[in-house]
């Protein structure tokens, strides 16, 4: 039997390493175990926008107030993973104006600066946007790196003290006279906590029924797709009611399109991956927005599952509240030591670990006072370096932040993804602060492999450098990371991504 | 306005580019054409932070262009970018008075034209080098181009062209009119020789490539206008325009549209090097020169990168070619290293004979009497490095004809 923990959280996407970070900022010894890696599940599948609440306005105006307190909470505490670039809701002839009118109404009640501009303004802002607009509203979305804010997370935790244990699946509850004292993992170890709260995402669901708890969860797939250059500076949403496609997301270097929303059975959640179909959909309606998109090269398509709780399983996911739900499963079901966080947004995240974490305190007698609204996050803490330094680390604090302090240049100043200039010491970082197992994971801490090329060029001399790292073989990293990018170029396989995708595969067999 | 982002995507990161590279090779500090073009370009597009000063050290000699298989505009995204983000490195003081100096061809030509002995003379000494490497960091190597006494036009408008009924348009360009008039003269007799009246456009400013460069694209865009409508005039009155730089052509037809964001279309066909016109012409036919019997002389050809970018240096070749008496050897296709002002400017001097040397060492090794190029700055390279004479193909052509 290990050392009992304050607290174990399950899950290391957005929702598990918020509240690992309250947790641990509130001095709660915490562990958090996760199957994959950090932010493998849907917290490294989504738009990366902050939402400003906009969007939810109209239809659920406590999430929409959720919103613009989370995200003005995160322009300050997480100023390097978020980008103020500000978000414009359009609208198109077949639009109409009615919506818009209503829609500004309810922004304002809830709290949130929507101005309607004019559409000759709007289009000057951003010359991207159809030229067809008849309205546009200014409202303040912007974009989050989701892999970025994760870490930074992990890292604020870990450095108050919290443990980390990835690649490590809980096989089960430890219940000790009803109430749940621990878990189990694949490992076979056994760890004890006097809370355990359940950060699964849409796998909290089964998790949950290993201690005879029901949680009915709806997995609502959305897929998105990835352009490789920004086409619009702003956050880019269709003034309607939310439908598939309707918002374009500069996420640091690609523009991101997205969503579709569509019920799908729990058991697909493990290998989700967007269709031709839903490629096809999405540009269809991403073209209203923008219609340059028309002939931007796609680098790849992904999707996500939503992990929305539920009332009435018959709907499509759109129209249920994706509020946050947090579960007391003492009160709830009789079983003590056991709490679930989950729904929500990658916005309301820091709020639902504030929930969760007061709730953990409550259970085990802590006064502690949640401080995570006000610390600003590992690689935020508002001194960051000027861009008075060499170009091949540029790219790297804008990731970074003040992380990159932490980043040996002067040995490792090489750049080895050329797309995203990921240099060598970027890697021996991510390596060491993450613990990375293969290039998929080291994409997710550096971008690397993230651009245009998709890793064709570099995925050899990636894999070499990490395997020098880890003292692992090459080859087998190179296979498993083509496999994965594989996976999301397929649906999306003509004009120049095809061409690169040829490329790709003749380099890789060594046939240029 | 400019085209350059456009293509970046279909860049497919193969390096081509980077392998012809002439700065590459020479700089450590100059990330190459694809890192300075499309690579960069995607995150200039998200922060111009993201802009790189050592961009400066491109010269835009568009060798990644004729490289790349996938027709990314390389040099253009790097030339826009220089444009649009490096405004704020724009120098102050005593280097940004020299790229100021160094791009207004036109206004100081205007100034030392009447008093050319005097600027020669003076621009010549050695205390003046001295001073000019010292405080306004132009290197002391360097010779300037001589300044004529009587401008070309002044020349010109001496000459009588009323007796043709045929006629071209001429865009002499500021080094034929301040420097070398000699050239321009070359040209004008060898029209009348072919049978063709000379015009001027209506008006002429220079071509805009030194004012590019050095960061000036605002009065480069107003004098590009200029021209465009002087030879929209020419063109819609049946003259084609001919030129004698290939820099001052490749600019105008493709620098306008790509980097400027200047619609040429009307006039585009329509202008070209006079060696194309020239030898379009005597090849089918439709003019005639009468070459000297006793010409005799061995000549090297030098492809200017901005000819190989219009791959028009067939022409220049095959007009030579077509001269009896004449010796051709066509040399390997490699940088002088200039590039216009740029290796005019003390930093860049030593990249500028690095990056010729190879040029150099053909150029002494070939045993010719005279090196041709269609670039004058080719020649001004070429000329103070080899010690060798280039010439312009129009006045090897001028030497080989009986007027």
């Amino acid at each position: 039997m290990q050392k009992e923990y304050d607290v174990i959280i399950i899950g290391g996407g957005i929702t598990g390493a918020a509240t690992l970070r309250d947790c641990a900022l509130r001095g709660l010894s915490s562990l958090l175990i996760e199957r994959g890696d950090i932010c493998d599940g849907a917290s490294g599948r989504n738009h990366g926008l902050l939402h400003s609440g906009a969007r939810y306005a109209v239809t659920d105006r406590e999430g929409a107030e959720e919103c613009i307190r989370e995200n003005r909470i995160l322009r300050r505490i997480a100023s390097n993973c978020v980008e103020p670039t500000e978000g414009l809701f359009i609208s198109l002839p077949e639009d109409g104006l009615d919506y818009q009118a209503n829609f500004i109404q309810k922004c304002r009640e809830a709290g949130i600066d929507a101005q309607a501009i004019d559409p000759a303004e709007a289009l000057r802002m951003e010359p991207a946007i159809n030229p067809r607009i008849i309205g546009a509203v200014k409202v303040p979305d912007a974009a989050v790196d989701p892999f970025r804010l994760v870490d930074a997370n992990i890292l604020d935790a870990r450095r108050h003290g919290a443990d980390i244990l990835k690649f490590t699946a809980v096989t089960g509850l430890v219940k000790e006279n009803g109430r749940v004292i621990g878990v189990r993992t694949s490992k076979g170890d056994v760890f004890r906590a006097r809370e355990v709260v359940l950060a699964a995402g849409i796998w909290t669901a089964g998790l949950a029924r290993e201690a005879g708890v029901n949680i009915s969860m709806m997995p609502s797939k959305g897929s998105l797709i990835i352009f490789g250059h920004r086409v619009a500076g702003h956050v880019i949403n269709r003034c309607r009611k939310p439908a598939n496609a309707d918002i374009l997301v500069p996420g640091d270097v690609v523009s991101v399109l997205g969503t579709t929303s569509d019920k799908v059975p729990i058991e697909t959640c493990d290998d989700m991956h967007a269709t031709p179909q839903e490629v096809e959909l999405l540009l269809r309606e991403g073209e209203q927005l923008v219609p340059s998109l028309a002939h931007t090269r796609i680098i790849r398509a992904y999707a996500g599952v939503r992990p929305l709780v539920v009332a009435d399983p018959a709907g499509d996911g759109r129209n249920v509240s994706r509020g946050i739900v947090l579960l007391d499963h003492e009160t709830r079901d009789g079983v003590p030591g056991l709490i679930t966080i989950t729904g929500g947004k990658l916005t309301t995240a820091r709020l639902m670990a504030e929930m969760a974490t007061d709730l953990v305190c409550e259970k085990i007698g802590s006064k502690a006072r949640c401080e995570t609204a006000a610390r600003h996050l590992p690689g935020s803490e508002g001194r960051k370096p000027r861009f008075i330094d060499p170009f091949n680390i540029r790219a790297a604090i804008g990731r970074h932040g003040e992380e990159v302090a932490r980043m040996d240049f002067d040995n490792g100043g090489e750049i080895v993804c050329e797309c995203e200039h990921v240099t060598r010491a970027e890697i021996a970082y991510a390596v060491k602060e993450f613990g990375v197992r293969n290039v998929s994971d080291l994409r997710r801490h550096t971008r690397i492999g993230m651009g245009t090329c998709q890793g064709s060029f570099c995925i050899k001399k990636v894999a070499e450098v990490l395997a020098g790292e880890l003292g692992v073989d090459p080859e087998g990293l190179v296979h498993d990371y083509l496999q994965e990018r594989w996976k999301g170029i397929t649906p999306v396989l003509w004009g120049d991504t095809l061409r690169e995708a040829e490329y790709m595969q003749k380099v890789n067999r060594n046939e240029i | 306005m400019s085209t350059g982002s456009v293509n970046l995507e279909q860049c497919l990161k193969c390096n081509l580019c980077t392998l012809v590279c002439p700065m590459m090779e020479v700089n450590p500090d100059y990330p190459g054409p694809k890192k300075a073009g499309p690579d960069g370009e995607r995150y200039r597009l998200k922060d111009p932070a993201f802009f790189d000063y050592a961009l400066k050290y491109c010269l835009n000699c568009k060798r990644c262009e004729v490289a790349c298989p996938s027709d990314v505009h390389i040099g253009d995204m790097i030339q826009s970018a220089r444009i649009k983000y490096g405004s704020q490195a724009k120098k102050k003081g005593l280097r940004g008075l020299r790229d100021w100096t160094l791009a207004s061809t036109d206004l100081v030509g205007t100034v030392s034209s009447p008093v050319a002995p005097l600027v020669n003379g003076v621009l010549g000494t050695r205390p003046v080098k001295a001073v000019m490497d010292a405080v306004l960091a132009v290197d002391k190597h360097r010779t300037f181009p001589k300044y004529s006494r009587q401008k070309f036009v002044s020349w010109f408008r001496k000459q009588d062209q009323s007796a043709f009924d045929r006629f071209v348009t001429y865009f002499h360009g500021c080094y034929v009119n301040y420097n070398y008039p000699d050239l321009g003269k070359d040209f004008v007799r060898l029209m009348n020789a072919a049978g063709y009246g000379v015009h001027l456009l209506n008006k002429e400013k220079c071509c805009g490539v030194a004012l590019m460069s050095n960061g000036f694209a605002d009065k480069a865009r107003k004098q590009g206008t200029v021209n465009l409508d002087s030879m929209r005039k020419a063109v819609s009155a049946g003259e084609q325009v001919l030129t004698t730089s290939s820099t001052c052509t490749f600019t105008m037809r493709d620098e306008y549209p790509d980097v400027l964001g200047l619609d040429n279309s009307e006039i585009r066909d329509s202008l070209m090097l006079a060696t194309k016109w020239l030898y379009t012409k005597l090849s089918a036919g439709e003019i005639h020169l009468n070459f000297r019997k006793d010409f005799k002389m061995k000549v090297v050809y030098h492809t200017a990168c901005h000819m190989q970018k219009m791959g028009w240096q067939i022409y220049s070749i095959a007009l030579l070619q077509m001269i009896p008496g004449l010796d051709l050897t066509v040399l390997d296709q490699n940088c002088c290293g200039i590039a216009g002002t740029f290796g005019f400017k003390k930093e860049n001097y030593g990249y500028s004979q690095a990056i010729g040397s190879k040029l150099f060492a053909d150029v002494e090794d070939s045993g010719a009497d005279i090196v041709a190029t269609d670039c004058e700055t080719c020649k001004w390279q070429i000329e103070m490095s080899t010690g060798k004479t280039v010439l312009n193909p129009v006045e090897i052509l001028a030497k080989a004809v009986e007027f």
